[in-house]
């Protein structure tokens, strides 16, 4: 259990992170939005203990940061920003290091530090020093790092940062085969991981949290949510659509000539949408009901927190 | 101490891994040879003793060790390393120790590896024995001293040009400061008592006072107090700034 109280960090004039409260439960997994410079990776900074909050208190499992910062890293998994290692070491022998540090010992040690290096595919590299890896390795050994203990809490900032499709995918899974019945709280610039891992989504901006919920209730906040977007072979005239009940407002996109109908709040307009369609007989070639646009929310409320 | 000795091996284990403790142990042997047979006149004074070998020590260290010392912190900072140190089940002190004790044990194969001299002058004459051991603890423990200044000046910064070049100059001020460069400054208006303290921070008489063979209490306090006070002053630093 995670629980965050007031928390705020100050370098000098500058205050990173202002007054932020929330608290995370076991199961969860938290998917850290916000645009650069946000106070993403501060606030996990102080998560784990290597900077010192200004003002409020965090409690992670009912032990505080401020006295008892090493008892609690013990049970946290950290990936920091830009997965920094030891250059000059091997993956294996870097991973030996940590699984020490982790008090692992033995056959439990050898057996820990197999699995993570088959569950992150390091097995070609585990001989090279690690400043001569690509930085996708680099990444996942930093992964691997962060797991190798099989922490309770495990807090990743930008995992996928500099992989490849496939390896974001293999990320992806990693996490959620990891997150049952423990924490996971990752940052990320890419929007559709959070609805791809995360089951709840915080929006930091100018160090405030400015949204703390599922994915799915970030998503009904665009304008897109539910909105029916339509084209048609040949122009028509589709000033009818507009007036359909329900509707709120209608917007053709000049260069691909797609129709988009906003629906009100709570409304539901696809069956009023393809009713019309019929008795007019438009010429649709394309239909279909939008989900939500996430970088379109994120745009709304990161840039009237930034501004 | 689990943890320092794990902190240990893994700095120690890098020293190897890259040129540092090679190029490092290489030049310090080449350099005291140099100067033992080639400033010192070990063979032309005619003495079967290692003064020659350890006078010059100071001034060896001067450099050398700042140059072993400036990567330790910097290093850690520049490849951000320092958070997930940091952030692991380590305390400042353990990392402190760990990497102080590495580095310092580098050195001291330094000195080990200085053997043929001795066997030499063992070789050539009856030297005193006692005094040779009791000036390579001095060396030794001067060594540390050096170390320990210049860790707390890597860990003021990433940049480890900038490390080496404070190392040095405080370095240079503590080997001096029992000479008349330092204490010239002071003459004219300080009391005796305060000419006496900066002229009692000395490396070169401390080490001078080992290398005659007398281990007396107040040198070795002296070495092992510095040691101790310029790594608890990077401790301090490191946890201050760490995230700088």
């Amino acid at each position: 259990m995670i629980y965050v109280n007031n928390l705020t960090k100050r370098f000098g004039n500058f205050t990173a992170v202002k007054d932020v409260s929330f608290n995370v439960q076991r199961g969860d997994v938290v998917g850290f939005l916000g645009p650069n410079g946000a106070g993403k990776s501060t606030t996990m900074k102080m998560l784990t203990g290597f900077l010192s909050p200004s003002d409020g208190d965090i409690l992670i499992n009912d032990l505080s940061i401020h006295d008892d910062a090493k008892k609690i890293q013990q049970s946290i998994g950290y990936l920091p920003e830009g997965a920094p290692a030891y250059g000059d070491m091997s993956p294996l022998q870097f991973l030996h290091f940590i699984a020490k540090v982790r008090g692992l010992k033995g056959q439990e040690k050898i057996d820990r530090i197999n699995k993570v290096i088959q569950q992150v595919e390091l097995g070609s590299v585990l001989d090279r020093p690690i400043d001569n890896l690509s930085k996708g390795f680099k990444r996942r050994v930093g992964l691997a790092q962060a797991i190798l203990h099989d922490p309770d809490i495990l807090i990743l900032d930008e995992p996928t940062d500099g992989l490849d499709p496939n390896q974001k995918h293999q990320v992806r899974e990693l996490i959620q085969n990891l997150s049952k019945d423990k924490i996971v709280i990752i940052s990320t610039h890419i929007l559709e991981e959070v609805t791809a891992v995360c089951n709840r989504v915080m929006i930091i901006s100018a160090g405030e949290l400015m949204f703390d919920d599922t994915p799915s209730a970030l998503l009904k906040k665009s304008r897109y949510y539910k909105a029916v977007t339509l084209h048609m072979s040949y122009s028509s005239d589709i000033s009818g659509l507009a007036e359909l009940p329900g509707v709120d407002d209608m917007d053709v996109d000049k260069n691909t000539g797609r129709v988009t109908l906003f629906p009100e709040p709570e409304a539901d307009i696809l069956h009023l949408v393809t009713e019309h369609i019929q008795r007019c007989r438009l010429p649709v070639d394309t239909l279909f009901v939008e989900q939500g646009r996430l970088d379109q929310v994120f745009r709304d409320m990161t840039k009237e927190g930034g501004a | 101490m689990g943890m320092v000795a794990t902190v240990f091996k893994r700095e120690l284990s890098s020293f190897f891994a890259t040129p540092v403790a090679y190029v490092f142990i290489t030049i310090f042997l080449i350099l005291s040879g140099v100067f033992t047979f080639f400033i010192g006149s070990f063979y032309e004074r005619g003495q079967a003793d290692l003064l020659p070998f350890f006078n010059f020590h100071p001034w060896l260290y001067l450099f050398l060790v700042p140059a072993i010392a400036m990567r330790i912190w910097s290093e850690e900072r520049k490849s951000g390393s320092i958070e997930l140190l940091m952030t692991l089940p380590i305390t400042t002190l353990q990392a402190v120790l760990g990497k102080f004790l590495a580095a310092w044990s580098v050195l001291g194969l330094s000195l080990l590896l200085t053997f043929p001299l001795w066997l030499t002058v063992n070789f050539l004459g009856n030297p005193d024995n006692g005094v040779i051991v009791a000036a390579y603890i001095g060396s030794w423990l001067m060594s540390g001293a050096f170390l320990a200044i210049g860790m707390c000046m890597s860990a003021l910064t990433k940049n480890q040009v900038v490390a080496f070049i404070l190392a040095v100059v405080l370095c240079f001020v503590f080997v001096v400061s029992g000479s008349n460069i330092i204490l010239d400054a002071f003459k004219d208006w300080a009391p005796s008592i305060v000419i006496d303290t900066v002229a009692s921070f000395s490396f070169l008489t401390h080490f001078e006072a080992i290398a005659k063979g007398v281990i007396a209490l107040n040198d070795v306090g002296y070495f092992l107090i510095s040691i101790f006070v310029w790594l608890y002053a990077g401790l301090l630093i490191i946890e201050h700034k760490k995230a700088d």
